[in-house]
């Protein structure tokens, strides 16, 4: 019944998406190639200089981050829904509200730069070259997840992305290490070790404040705080809320998360501060999540649903990108509906691949224990099941 | 009060190294980690810190009255870090005590005996039950022994042994085994790992011959493995 449901809503979309694109052609010829903008200025810890206070956003660019930016808000919204119809299990952390932190945060490194981050990545994991379809059948545990149906929502991988971590604050040295890999290698490559507000205060983040400093690793620490660890406001877990100046004898910046161009330019200047072997950087994004902490949280017990609203209304990271673009010419609305409705497609498609493909063969939970082990027996639920731990 | 039950920062390592230094001062601490999963940070000052306090120190310092308690144990949902048991892993240290209980009245007895008792104690709270278990327990404070086994259903053929969960499980077993194959069961709810109640299980495999262990944690270095050893030296 779902599927025929999902199969009806697809086909409507994919007619109406016929209509508008003879009209845009013609329009499009009055749109200027770029705009200047002024952004934010950035708080600094032990920094002379920052990032520049204006930045250039060319019509292709502000078109790729803003369907970017809406993929990752449908996405999660589909996951969303997902969880609620009983398709996806377990835990689901959405990060609808942080888009600009994952798309601005992508622009601003190369595909070849290493990203790490907690278990709020959904964002990150698309951002980072996963399809959608991948994501999403990873979420309901089938075999064309990225990570074949066994990580789910916490554990998804892509090149030079290495997830997706459960336990709060355990990527912070791994971050470092990758970082110092990267040193090592010689490449020119910088780490982008994310965390939250919660994990801030964590003794291995301080652990690998200390280590990165002390050996100039080009490691990005970015702390996206978006106010509240699971239940509890910043405040109430911090002793000191700003984050930037956690590093302590690392310089930092404190950066508005929630402005795509304003994380750009931010991450350009901390990845180059780091390229240019000055050693490791923080950065603290201040960003807000719409959902509660996870599935399982209403989101509206620590905070109050007109803060959510506020947040809605005056800084929706998708909002501000679009006006932005309208106002000055960049593009049209007619143009952004029609990337809402090739998103909406998208994601519909992506949704039907994951609720029907066939979750992976029960052999596989012994598979992937070791690495180049002879195979050995791994007991199953009883005594009579085994599964053989194939490497 | 919000002076005496408060929220911590989120670092397990510093949660129970200041339970520790309170403790040490003599006052009860009874530190929370969200999921036993998480335990994991706070290992080296359960192990190094809290068990040998009193032993390195002459019996001069201790911290017993400190409690640590934590959710345990498989939920349906819970996947890599929020199902773990690993009772075993504190098994294996010397100077602390663990219990499991299997129920309400059982969580509450045991647990007002961990924070009397003068030893730091580890209070594993199987999750799937906070929710599942509904019971009678009286509204006064009431202590259960430690270290002490229950025998819940007497029987002669085969001992069964298990704690928190898992006794729910095998008493099913017990009575499907009765019913379907006239085999009659001693049920042992272990209640606590360290220092466990070698007496009561090996008097009742004396009498029966034959013993089975069920735990949840996985089963190379479990705690069964200990337990079957002991009593076949017994």
């Amino acid at each position: 019944m779902k599927k025929m449901l999902t199969a009806a809503v697809s086909r409507v979309w994919s007619g109406v998406a016929q209509k508008p694109t003879s009209r845009v052609l013609v329009a499009s010829c009055n749109f200027s190639k770029d705009a200047t903008f002024e952004i934010k200025k950035c708080d600094l810890y032990r920094l002379e200089e920052g990032p520049p206070d204006t930045t250039v956003l060319t019509r292709e660019d502000g078109l790729k981050y803003y369907r970017m930016m809406q993929t990752i808000r449908r996405m999660e919204l589909k996951a969303d829904q997902l969880y609620k119809q009983k398709f996806i299990r377990g835990f689901c952390h959405l990060c609808d509200g942080q888009e600009a932190c994952c798309v601005g945060l992508e622009a601003g490194i190369n595909p070849t730069d290493h990203v790490i981050t907690s278990y709020r990545a959904h964002g990150l994991c698309y951002t980072r070259g996963l399809s959608v379809r991948s994501i999403l059948a990873e979420l309901t545990g089938r075999r064309g997840g990225c990570a074949k149906g066994k990580g789910g929502s916490m554990h998804m991988y892509a090149k030079n992305f290495y997830g997706g971590n459960g336990i709060v604050g355990a990527q912070g040295p791994l971050g470092a290490g990758i970082a110092l890999a990267c040193k090592y290698k010689g490449k020119n490559e910088v780490c982008l070790t994310l965390y939250g507000d919660g994990a801030a205060n964590q003794g291995q983040i301080a652990e690998a404040y200390n280590m990165a400093a002390l050996w100039k690793l080009p490691c990005v620490f970015i702390c996206e705080n978006n106010l509240y660890g699971m239940g509890t406001s910043a405040e109430r877990a911090a002793a000191s809320t700003d984050y930037y100046k956690r590093g302590n004898f690392i310089p930092g910046l404190r950066v508005d998360g929630m402005d795509v161009l304003r994380v750009r330019e931010a991450t350009r200047f901390a990845a180059d501060y780091c390229r240019s072997e000055k050693g490791p950087i923080v950065m603290e994004l201040l960003t807000y999540r719409y959902h509660g902490h996870s599935m399982s949280d209403p989101g509206v017990s620590y905070r109050t649903r007109q803060e959510i609203q506020n947040v809605r209304s005056k800084s929706d990271p998708i909002m501000l990108l679009k006006n932005r673009m309208v106002d000055n010419k960049l593009a049209t609305i007619e143009e952004f509906k029609e990337i809402d409705v090739e998103v909406r497609k998208e994601i519909d498609d992506a949704a039907h691949f994951a609720t029907t493909d066939p979750e992976p063969a029960l052999e596989e939970l012994g598979h992937h224990i070791y690495c180049d082990n002879p195979p050995f027996e791994v007991r199953g639920t009883s005594q009579w099941i085994k599964f053989k731990s194939l490497p | 009060g919000k002076d005496r039950v408060f929220n911590t920062p989120l670092c397990e390592q510093g949660i129970v190294g200041f339970g520790i230094g309170i403790a040490v001062t003599g006052a009860t601490a009874i530190a929370e980690i969200q999921f036993a999963d998480y335990i994991f940070p706070a290992f080296d000052q359960i192990v190094n810190e809290a068990a040998k306090y009193r032993y390195r120190s002459g019996d001069l310092f201790n911290c017993g009255s400190l409690t640590i308690r934590a959710p345990w144990g498989c939920v349906g949902h819970g996947a890599l870090y929020h199902s773990q048991s690993p009772e075993a892993f504190f098994a294996h240290c010397p100077g602390i005590k663990v219990v499991v209980p299997r129920s309400p009245f059982q969580a509450k007895g045991l647990l007002l005996s961990c924070i009397e008792d003068k030893n730091p104690c580890i209070f594993f709270e199987p999750k799937i039950l906070y929710r599942a278990a509904v019971e009678q327990v009286p509204v006064e404070p009431y202590n259960i022994p430690l270290s002490q086994a229950e025998v819940i259903q007497e029987g002669s053929d085969v001992t069964l042994v298990a704690w928190g969960t898992q006794v729910h499980v095998i008493r099913e077993v017990a009575s499907m085994a009765q019913e379907k194959l006239g085999v009659s069961c001693e049920v042992i709810d272990l209640r606590t790992i360290l220092p466990w109640d070698v007496d009561t299980v090996c008097k009742s495999v004396i009498k029966t011959g034959r013993l089975l262990i069920s735990h949840e944690a996985p089963l190379t270095g479990g705690f069964a493995s200990e337990i079957s050893s002991t009593v076949q030296v017994a």
